[in-house]
């Protein structure tokens, strides 16, 4: 009984947050959204399309980072290196670097690109996340590669394939839809991860014009517009809520849904 | 003959080992990378202020005078508060959810939904906590600083934002923590143990008390220590709700600060010394973060070893 009050004080924050969210969010919830920007404060209407562009592209410069660094290094883990001290100490880096505070991967990132370039931009905040989004890419590849059956590599060498070719050829598609569950979900974090965009990518009031620019994002648009005191604006900040909570939804039931399917 | 492969599918295969080696070992490099990176650029203020800067009170850029010890004392109060109000409930959870309690079709949604809770981006708990549980907890804890103001704890009357607000929201985002690497400690405990307590004529209480908590006991003091790393490095919610004061006082309804908080709310607008300064405080938090996460990692390992 006294565990089932435990299990029940959990989820009461959960659903109280996620209620709210979806309460106060759905209110603005429309096209305007996606393709106006920010009003000033005492304008009614807006969106925030600039945000909502700026997270798309600072996730993508992330992506576009983080994806072949952290697949290359799990095909090592689970490949070629399984069971040795090698890789025992680069999967206790891996777990290291996700206890990370996401704040002091802000500041590696502001020390490494904006003092070197001198500006805040959407790249360094793409670095910021793409530093994030690591560790978590590199577990779930290499766990999906090291799922993909011994017999699958011994029918593939048999054949005559190098061990580039069974890696790029079998197992990798094999492990494919696993890798992109992964993927996936570290893409939708990244997307509500705000701490170390604040001084890295800053914001923007207009619409991103390249990405050498300071930059918007939904997540610091949020922070931003919950502690004005302007009623049109907290509601934005409460849409703009909605939309991280659907992505990280989505991606997690679809992920639920992969790996149920295997 | 013909079952050689040729030298450049060789020189192929032996490129490619190579290639992912060298990522392999780039995340140990970006690692190593981030402590480097910020210890350098917090050189400077490292020279001027010494190991003073974690008692030093004031901070003060006009002065270029920093000493963060009000930043540090939050971030241990709202980790340590965290704790009190999560360790329970998470590990309660973790037992509801290992010991057989429910048939697994209600478990697994459980489960998943537990998971989400760690998944909601820390910005949204923040603006939820000023809206929502802000109203909610400050007549709590003006009954409570009334009726129990003569602790020190709970000496000044709260106005909002504050300590205990964001303590209370740290417990709600670590609790997944905790739930599910306990659980997983819990799971590991093996059958024959709890078999054997049973056998002795144990009821189901005294085995999960006398024999199958201390026997996950590393592996759920882990997951603990992984939330504490969690908790000192959170930095959204607790910068929007916990008042963003310079001070230290003894009382949790009061306004504080954290070294997290810090670093997100001056980082932008700062330039010379005190850029070195907040790099200063960085590295302080992620020293400690560090030393946490390892103690944990290894804690968790060894039950995983076991298993």
């Amino acid at each position: 009984m006294s565990a089932f009050i435990c299990a029940a004080l959990a989820l009461i924050p959960l659903f109280a947050v996620l209620i709210y969210v979806f309460i106060q969010g759905a209110a603005r919830l429309g096209p305007d959204l996606f393709t106006q920007l920010p009003p000033p404060p005492l304008v009614k209407g807006g969106g925030f399309g600039n945000a909502f562009m700026g997270t798309l592209l600072m996730v993508g410069i992330a992506a576009l980072i983080s994806i072949p660094f952290g697949v290359l290094a799990a095909i090592f883990l689970a490949e070629f290196a399984r069971d040795t001290k090698l890789s025992d100490a680069v999967d206790f880096c891996t777990n290291v670097l996700s206890g990370v505070p996401s704040i002091v991967i802000g500041v590696f990132a502001y020390s490494i690109v904006v003092l070197t370039t001198g500006t805040f931009s959407a790249v360094a905040g793409g670095v910021a996340l793409a530093v994030l989004m690591l560790p978590t890419i590199v577990k779930t590849a290499t766990e999906a590669l090291e799922s993909v059956p011994t017999e699958f590599r011994q029918a593939s060498v048999g054949l005559g394939a190098t061990r580039f070719q069974t890696v790029a050829g079998v197992v990798l598609p094999a492990a494919l839809s696993a890798i992109v569950t992964g993927v996936m979900l570290a893409v939708a974090r990244a997307a509500g991860e705000t701490a170390p965009l604040i001084f890295t990518a800053l914001f923007n009031q207009y619409w991103p014009r390249g990405i050498w620019e300071p930059t918007a994002s939904l997540a610091v648009l949020v922070f931003n517009f919950a502690i004005v005191p302007y009623k049109n604006q907290q509601q934005l900040a409460w849409a703009a809520a909605l939309v991280l909570v659907l992505m990280v939804l989505i991606a997690s039931i679809l992920a639920r849904w992969v790996t149920r399917k295997r | 003959m013909s079952w050689q492969r040729s030298a450049t599918s060789r020189l192929v295969d032996k490129g490619f080992i190579w290639l992912t080696g060298v990522f392999a070992i780039g995340v140990a490099v970006v690692l190593a990378a981030i402590a480097l990176q910020v210890g350098q650029q917090a050189f400077p203020a490292m020279q001027q202020f010494g190991l003073g800067f974690i008692i030093g009170t004031r901070w003060d850029p006009v002065q270029n005078i920093y000493g963060a010890w009000p930043q540090i004392y939050g971030t241990i109060v709202t980790s340590v508060l965290a704790l009190l109000l999560a360790v329970p409930i998470g590990v309660g959870v973790a037992l509801f959810l290992s010991e057989d309690f429910l048939p697994p079709r209600i478990q697994r949604p459980i489960v998943f939904l537990v998971e989400l809770l760690a998944a909601i981006p820390s910005v949204v708990y923040g603006l939820w906590g000023i809206f929502v549980l802000i109203p909610i907890l400050t007549p709590v804890g003006n009954w409570i600083h009334q009726t129990l103001g003569f602790i020190p704890i709970f000496s000044t009357a709260p106005s909002g934002p504050g300590i205990y607000v964001a303590g209370f929201i740290l417990a709600i985002m670590i609790l997944p923590i905790i739930a599910a690497i306990s659980r997983d400690a819990l799971v590991a405990v093996p059958p024959e143990l709890r078999q054997g307590a049973y056998g002795l004529g144990a009821t189901r209480w005294e085995t999960i008390f006398q024999v199958i908590l201390p026997t996950a006991i590393s592996g759920i003091v882990g997951g603990i220590m992984l939330a504490l790393g969690r908790a000192m490095g959170e930095t959204m919610a607790v910068t929007m709700v916990i008042g963003n004061s310079n001070r230290v006082t003894g009382s949790i309804f009061d306004s504080g600060s954290t070294v997290s908080a810090l670093l997100a709310n001056q980082f932008a607008e700062a330039g010379g010394l005190q850029i070195s300064a907040l790099m200063y405080a960085a590295l302080l938090l992620f020293g400690l973060t560090l030393i946490v996460n390892i103690l944990a990692e290894l804690l968790v390992r060894s039950v995983r070893l076991k298993v």
